[in-house]
């Protein structure tokens, strides 16, 4: 309880939420003045000929390093293409990738792990061409962090504020397989196998939903930290305007319901590193899913609520049952006991 | 995905068609009793059921449904968490249930103690306190909280030939003990109780026939997927229209009569009932599961006795006097009832122990919308 009134970081800072938007808004962004960094999006967009250059850049930290379905390397990248595509930039010029790593910390393992940066990068289309190495000494830092930054061209630029009245929620596949594969890998849970990251490249995918959307695309955030009812909330609170969302039509894998129901997490609050939350009109809707679905990452895509009127920020589920409010949490959700 | 064809799929429990027939049902037999009606469950799941899928709303006007003191998170008390964060700051390694982290003690969490950089990890099953105990040397103290359903999974690693380096502080409880509490309160508006059916799974159905017949209320053992919550409430009302005062099993497919005897043998070989204070309640005779002598060379609070009694001499605090999680989980009092419910009183800073926990009245209803929907009445009225 006394972590709000301390004096110090938390872990809370750190989890997505509105203690982390605080923490940036008093502390870095203390007289900042453009636009772009106050706007606080998934990365900075600047005018570049007749077309936009996308900057972004983020720090990757997961334990373990290894989980089902991917690795650091390959979510440092993803991470980082992700945040560029959400903006519309999904042609990536470049990105560099910093690596900081403990002393003593297995040769074989980062072996594997620039490897997986590699082949991530070849299946994004986005090269690496710069990159920095620090050792710290042993106890400094937990393992390895990756700080990786990109750099993309779009022709149109879509904001996670863009959501209007009446637009259709798309998301692009099924809900909380990244959060809940790593929270049972971390723990060594000996969960169902099935349960896998859904960490991937979204740019070809995103690219396929512009081509075939064109203005009708009014908004786009991937629903990482916080998951589903964070990037909801924000992009809500930024237009203006509530969200109201089916609970029957939410795509969840067996595996990872499975898994959320014996810890008691939402899938809905948990991270996902290879899902896109789209607001298209409800006109071009059927365009949109035509598109996703032809797409290997994207035929789970599904249309799961609608943008309403109304209290700014809301965040609604209807379960067939009746309805309930969806809050923004700080922190990690914890595991339930019984 | 969801898909509800297959009746002897757990998805099925959450039918929507078949949902909205028993709402209209159960409002038909709350109708025909013609009076306000209040009745308790006893489980923070059967709360976390009715918020997640927004049943609340949809009750009938005249059935009141209370929680009560099923939060097992919730009534462990102050000076147990105070107890465990001194053996956690005196250097020893602490495993915890993820939902006890963040709860307050007297005047900080284990999750304080953590930043501070005392030893406190996360485990998911006692049996992964027994592994780590194996792997280690050092002291190796598991704070062991919940009902009847985790005191089993703490006694069956006591009978797995532990090593001398686990302990176990037990904050176990025994839920029986509270309905007596709650049903003996004067003034309580319980007519019926609707009990947990994970508890039952262990305990049987048939541990509530006594009480029945002493405390003349029905009781309903209702399941945790939103058709067994209206099922439940359907039957109880039943009873309470018809004057019945019985045991009706609403949860057949995983509870009977007698219980898991297996389970219950092992709970009983290692824990003796014993006086305890539940927070925010009362001293609750019978509340507590207490490690039997034959198992004193693995009890935290034998083994640490000394540093336990020095550490609770330091750190004793008065709770606050204005929280009221005592009342709200009696079923005398809502969360909204509270002056500090979502104003001072947040997930992120709780006061009262019902604001922590996932299965807390306060939580669950602060993260169903509760303080929004209390905002926008007082705008309309």
């Amino acid at each position: 309880m006394s972590q709000q009134k301390s004096n110090k970081v938390s872990l809370l800072h750190g989890a997505g939420g509105p203690a982390m938007r605080q923490l940036i808004e008093s502390i870095f962004l203390r007289g900042v003045r453009h636009p772009e960094a106050l706007a606080m999006s998934d990365g900075a967009a600047l005018p570049w000929g007749d077309k936009w250059l996308v900057i972004t850049t983020d720090a990757h930290t997961v334990q373990p390093l290894f989980f089902p379905g991917g690795d650091i390397g390959r979510l440092s990248v993803c991470g980082v293409v992700n945040d560029l595509a959400m903006m519309g930039a999904t042609d990536v010029l470049a990105l560099t990738s910093a690596a900081m790593i403990e002393e003593g910390f297995d040769l074989d393992q980062l072996t594997r792990i620039a490897d997986s940066l590699q082949e991530a990068s070849v299946e994004a289309a986005a090269p690496i061409l710069s990159g920095d190495t620090k050792v710290l000494r042993h106890g400094e830092i937990d393992g390895l962090v990756l700080s990786t930054a990109g750099l993309g061209v779009a022709d149109r630029v879509i904001r996670d504020s863009g959501l209007r009245v009446g637009d259709a929620i798309v998301i692009t596949g099924t809900v909380g397989d990244h959060g809940l594969a790593v929270l049972s890998a971390r723990h060594q849970l000996g969960l169902s196998s099935d349960l896998r990251s859904d960490v991937a490249p979204l740019n070809g995918l995103i690219a396929a939903a512009m081509a075939a959307t064109g203005d009708a695309l009014h908004a786009m955030k991937d629903p990482t930290r916080g998951g589903v009812v964070s990037a909801l909330s924000e992009m809500a609170q930024k237009a203006g305007v509530q969200i109201r969302l089916q609970a029957p039509a939410i795509p969840i894998s067996a595996a990872a319901r499975a898994a959320s129901e014996l810890l008691g997490i939402d899938p809905l609050v948990v991270a996902n590193e290879g899902k896109a939350l789209l607001g298209v009109t409800a006109r071009a809707l059927d365009d949109l899913l035509r598109a996703l679905h032809s797409h290997r990452l994207g035929r789970d895509a599904t249309c799961i609520g609608f943008v309403e009127s109304g209290e700014s920020g809301a965040l609604f589920l209807d379960t067939g049952f009746g309805t309930r409010r969806l809050l923004e949490r700080d922190g990690d959700p914890l595991p339930r006991i019984c | 995905m969801s898909s509800a064809a297959n009746t002897n799929h757990p998805l099925s429990f959450r039918d929507v068609q078949r949902g909205q027939a028993l709402q209209a049902r159960l409002r038909q037999v709350v109708a025909a009793v013609r009076r306000p009606l209040t009745v308790m469950h006893v489980c923070g799941s059967h709360e976390q059921v009715i918020a997640r899928y927004g049943m609340r709303e949809s009750f009938p006007a005249d059935l009141h449904v209370q929680m009560g003191p099923g939060c097992p998170v919730c009534v462990t008390d102050a000076p147990d968490i105070d107890a465990v964060i001194a053996l956690a700051d005196a250097g020893v390694h602490v495993l915890t249930y993820g939902d006890m982290l963040a709860v307050p003690g007297s005047a900080e969490s284990l999750s304080d103690a953590r930043t501070r950089g005392a030893h406190v990890d996360v485990i998911y099953a006692a049996t992964q306190a027994l592994t780590i105990a194996r792997s280690h040397q050092d002291p190796v103290v598991f704070f062991a909280t919940g009902f009847e359903t985790t005191a089993v999974a703490t006694a069956a690693i006591l009978l797995q030939d532990p090593p001398p380096n686990l302990f176990v502080y037990s904050a176990h409880k025994w839920v029986p003990a509270a309905m007596e509490i709650v049903a003996r309160l004067p003034g309580s508006p319980i007519e019926g109780f609707l009990a947990a059916g994970h508890a039952a799974t262990i305990t049987g159905s048939a541990i509530f026939e006594s009480f029945v017949d002493t405390y003349r209320r029905p009781v309903v053992v209702a399941g945790f997927e939103p058709l067994d919550v209206l099922s439940g409430l359907i039957c109880l009302v039943e009873c309470i229209r018809d004057s019945r005062c019985e045991v009706v099993n609403a949860y057949p497919r995983c509870v009977t009569r007698p219980g898991n005897q297996r389970a219950l043998a092992v709970l009983h070989r290692v824990f003796q009932m014993g006086d305890g204070p539940w927070r925010g309640i009362a001293q609750i005779p019978g509340g507590e599961l207490e490690l039997r002598a034959e198992f004193a060379q693995h009890d935290a609070r034998r083994r640490f006795a000394t540093l336990l009694a020095t550490a609770a001499r330091r750190t004793h605090k008065p709770p606050s006097d204005t929280c009221r999680c005592g009342a709200i989980m009696t079923g005398m009092a809502q969360p909204t009832d509270c002056v500090h419910f979502g104003q001072t009183c947040r997930p992120e800073s709780p006061i009262g122990a019902c604001m922590v926990s996932s299965e807390g009245p306060c939580r669950i209803w602060f993260e169903s919308g509760a303080p929004h929907r209390a905002k926008a009445a007082e705008s309309r009225s």
